[in-house]
């Protein structure tokens, strides 16, 4: 509650900063903010409570998601450097906008009534279509824009038809109320109209956490935004995304398992076949790491399959995971793509990596060691995010789809290290690169929180 | 406590030695190597030869899931940790003469590589074990494609590839069984031991089988799995090579002893002729393409192709002596190959090539050579009073109760043998000498001080195994009480 109310003034505090001459402010400012955001999360620990009429709800597991959400947007606004210089630049609108979406995805996070989802969901998507399209005299960047926001647009709408249909069914926009009418449906005979709205509200979601068949504004979206948008989409808005899918299957859906845990786990077959596979296509590493992006939905999605006793822990893991590797790699990329192409783009080939760990052992490292997390191997807190998705498929007994997952992660191997060996084992022409200390104490910072989880997971599991 | 020091100095050691980057990284990296093998011994020669795990240590890790900790020694876990302890120095010494660039690094993975092992070897916790398996490979991945030959990155790239695609079906099967362990304080738990008492069907103790068998017979490797190995030997630079065939071909069969057979009777019982025939097809396949070799590493990398099946067909003989015989072969053909990949390395650097056909008569100059290379020789083609007579006679006998004609095939290994390798003698060492091997220089001191101490452990496990098989008696007999349990025999 508090978080929310903190953003959206530091939000508007920082609409007005954009007036001061000195833009130095401006990003110490939002670090602040932040972090002032982040204490107050957690001044609730260990109580539950309601908001708003039954309207938020916020408990542990909800505090931990946003903890991750702000992590997430501190770091990416603390590789934001590049902004101060830029003349072209807007650097109080971007944080603005960055802190409004937050309470979007703070909402998505604690929501207990659908019209929250709703809001929080509309917030987050429309600070992210301005985001996309922020560099405006780049054409990708305006053409991501433009469909960012027209298929997002058409996903919204349907999500608050599926919204209306549960309604209908229920009488309730409360996920309790939702429940209840689940659990009495069982014995009464359960209305059409649940399974469509829940199917539909389902596809809303999912296209915002870019799952297949949902997935395919994903690669030039992220493709065309600037790098620090990409690295703040990727993370936050999919560790809001399932944040809320857990608590509406969890909150409202648990009873009926049986019907939607066949779609979900078809969703997640298809997400990590095709995300896989056409990753290991790309010739940047940009694009690659949309289609990563894609195929961590699919692990996640498995957890969602698997719902039980253990998915909560293994969603906070792997969403930590997965933030503090996604943010390095694109924080890398960042220092990395300075050279442009004939065409006037930046390049984000995989060949824009040769011999960096000669050149910068300390970016090598970093680079390296988010590569290994996103694969999956051991040592890293990666390794554990998987480790406990596949073993809530296991509880559950779903074989079959593990053995896709499995298959498909011996596929990111392939292509996660393709970057491992241009950075160490290929020679190529890279000048030195200067660092800003800050921006080597972010990513230091999540290079050790990602070994650190790698070798002790135990840290994390008293809190949810 | 002791297995935390074997574990933990290495790594403490490598990690000193990167932020040392001093000149003298070689001698550190010696010195540490050698510390790690005066524990080693320590452990091996106070060891108490029972079934219990000794000098261990058990810590809470993961405790919400009933992961723990925890290491130890035990009789099957002995002779390779003795092992990893006894080559690792070898290796780094064998290494001193090759001025290999950013040494700091290059010695630091070496001893990174050997932590890892040492922790694959004594884990008593299964995801322990997977972690550490999975760990040993960054590190000599990164020695084979930061140093190894001019084909090194995608030779080494399929090896990764390969290796890991297999180990994440392992983690598959090690959480399967996590579930089949009871609750306790409402948690299961993943000590090896707790594995060993679950129950399973015979239809899922099957597919977990392939799950382990196929990660850990791309480890050893075993055919049709294996062709990620020859060109990873040869492409490696030879330190990242004796790692790779003197140690980490180990983990293989280790695993199936350790897990495939005291946890899946059944398992074994439906699967292990088959896995018993893919050994003993790969031992015949290995012989005869080692036999066409031009090429001295490549003629080794399937030599030890060829021993590695025999270990595994020993294995899944489920007898005492075929155990027996594996573990005692494991160490034997880790001194074996480890030596024979020193001599192809010297004389490939003295003649700057490793092709028989252009070498010949380098007895001429070098007595010291001679000898030496000879003695491993005889090792690897098991002649009575080496080592790999000991294991191989064991191993074949095991062979044998399981069946006779499976033994009568598999024993061709050891005429196939002889041939390649004195083939191998005779065309480098014999023979007119050519115009690269004239002017061949003996061993150095150096050398010498490698190849010693493996000459001297050939006839010490050919004429006095006992030293080594009594540690691991009652290991192994503990073991297959395990497997025995309502298991049908193979026979």
């Amino acid at each position: 509650m508090l978080p929310i109310i903190l953003l959206s003034v530091f939000g508007i505090v920082m609409l007005f900063l954009g007036f001061l001459k000195s833009r130095a402010v401006l990003l110490p400012a939002t670090l602040v903010f932040l972090l002032v955001t982040l204490v107050a999360t957690f001044i609730d620990w260990n109580r539950s409570f309601m908001y708003f009429h039954n309207m938020l709800l916020s408990n542990n597991l909800s505090m931990v998601f946003t903890a991750i959400v702000l992590i997430s947007a501190f770091m990416v606004v603390a590789l934001s450097g590049s902004f101060i210089d830029d003349e072209a630049a807007q650097p109080a609108e971007y944080y603005a906008l960055l802190l409004f979406s937050l309470v979007g995805a703070l909402m998505m996070i604690g929501f207990e009534n659908l019209i929250m989802l709703f809001v929080g969901v509309e917030i987050l998507s429309v600070s992210m279509y301005v985001l996309t399209g922020s560099d405006k005299r780049n054409s990708r960047s305006n053409e991501a824009a433009l469909k960012y926001f027209l298929m997002g647009a058409f996903a919204t709408g349907i999500m608050l038809f599926g919204m209306a249909l549960l309604y209908g069914a229920s009488g309730s926009f409360e996920l309790s109320g939702i429940k209840g009418y689940v659990i009495y449906g069982q014995s009464a005979g359960t209305s059409l109209l649940l399974y469509m709205g829940l199917l539909l509200v389902l596809i809303g979601i999912l296209f915002k956490v870019s799952a297949a068949p949902f997935h395919f504004w994903t690669p030039d979206v992220y493709d065309g935004a600037p790098t620090l948008f990409t690295a703040f989409m990727s993370t936050v808005v999919k560790t809001a995304g399932f944040a809320a899918l857990f608590r509406l299957l969890a909150g409202s859906f648990g009873d009926i398992y049986s019907f939607w845990w066949v779609i979900l786990a078809g969703i997640a077959t298809v997400t990590l076949v095709l995300s896989n596979l056409t990753a290991v296509y790309q010739n940047s590493f940009k694009r690659m790491m949309a289609y990563s992006s894609i195929s961590h939905a699919g692990y996640l999605l498995i957890g969602l399959v698997a719902l039980g006793t253990q998915t909560k822990q293994a969603l906070v893991i792997y969403t930590l995971a997965y933030s503090l590797s996604t943010i390095a790699a694109f924080g890398v990329l960042l220092l990395v793509a300075r050279n442009r192409n004939a065409d006037g783009r930046l390049d984000e080939s995989f060949d824009a990596f040769n011999g960096l760990a000669r050149q910068n052992p300390l970016l090598g490292f970093v680079m390296a060691v988010s590569m290994l997390s996103l694969a999956g191997i051991p040592l890293t807190a990666g390794f554990w995010g998987k480790f406990m998705m596949f073993s809530t498929a296991v509880d559950r007994g779903i074989i079959w789809l593990l053995v896709v997952a499995v298959l498909m992660s011996a596929v990111g191997i392939y292509y996660y290290f393709r970057v491992v060996i241009a950075m160490y084992f290929r020679e190529g022409d890279i000048e030195t690169i200067r660092i800003a200390p800050f921006y080597r104490v972010v990513l230091v910072t999540a290079t050790v929180l990602t070994i650190v989880l790698g070798l002790v997971p135990g840290l994390l599991q008293g809190l949810v | 406590m002791l297995t935390l020091a074997l574990i933990l100095f290495p790594l403490i050691a490598a990690s000193g030695l990167l932020l040392l980057k001093s000149d003298s990284v070689k001698t550190l990296a010696l010195v540490a190597a050698l510390i790690e093998t005066g524990l080693a011994v320590y452990i091996f020669s106070t060891f108490t030869p029972d079934a219990q795990s000794q000098f261990g240590f058990d810590y809470a890790w993961i405790s919400s899931l009933g992961i723990r900790f925890s290491a130890g020694v035990d009789g099957v876990s002995l002779l390779l940790v003795l092992l990893t302890g006894l080559l690792v120095p070898l290796i780094v010494l064998s290494a001193f003469r090759q001025n290999y660039t950013r040494p700091a690094t290059f010695y630091a993975l070496i001893l990174f590589m050997q932590s890892a092992l040492m922790g694959v070897f004594t884990a008593r916790d299964g995801f322990l074990f997977y972690l550490f398996f999975e760990a040993a490979l960054i590190p000599v991945y990164f020695l084979a494609a930061g140093w190894g030959g001019e084909n090194r990155i995608p030779v080494t790239f399929k090896f990764f590839l390969y290796t890991i695609f297999g180990s994440l079906f392992m983690l598959l099967g090690m959480v399967y069984l996590y579930y089949q362990t009871p609750l306790v304080d409402g948690h299961h738990t993943s000590a090896i031991v707790d594995f060993y008492r679950v129950s399973m069907t015979p239809k899922a103790q099957g597919l977990v089988f392939w799950a382990f068998f196929i990660a850990f017979a791309i480890k050893m490797p075993l055919f049709p799995f294996h062709t990620w190995q020859p060109d990873t030997y040869v492409e490696s630079p030879t330190p990242a090579t004796m790692l790779l065939a003197g140690i980490m071909l180990k983990m293989g069969v280790y695993g199936v002893i350790r897990f495939i057979l005291p946890i899946l009777p059944a398992g074994v019982a439906t699967w292990g002729s088959t896995a018993m025939a893919l050994s003993i097809i790969g031992i015949i396949y290995g012989s005869i393409i080692a036999i066409r070799q031009r090429d001295m590493k490549r003629l080794i990398a399937y030599s030890s192709f060829a021993h590695v099946g025999l270990m595994s067909a020993g294995v899944f003989s489920l007898t005492e002596v075929g155990l027996q015989g594996a573990l005692v072969q494991m160490l034997s053909h880790g001194i074996n190959v480890v030596g024979m990949f020193f001599v192809a390395e010297v004389i490939f650097e003295r003649t700057n090539t490793r092709m028989l056909d252009q070498l010949g008569g380098i007895t001429k100059t070098t007595p010291k050579l001679t000898v030496y290379f000879m003695i491993l020789l005889l090792g690897s083609v098991a002649l009575p009073l080496t080592n790999g007579f000991v294991g191989e006679f064991l191993l074949l006998q095991g062979v044998f109760d399981v069946n006779n004609y499976l033994g009568a095939i598999a024993g061709l290994t050891i005429i196939l043998g002889a041939v390649y390798m004195l083939r191998m003698y005779q065309k480098s060492m014999f023979g007119q000498t050519t115009a690269r091997t004239e002017n061949f220089a003996d061993l150095t001191g150096q050398e010498g001080w490698v190849l010693l101490p493996l000459a001297i452990l050939v006839f010490w496990i050919g004429i006095y195994p006992a030293t080594f098989l009594k540690m691991t008696e009652p290991a192994v007999m503990n073991l297959l009480q395990y497997a025995a349990k309502g298991a049908v025999s193979l026979k």
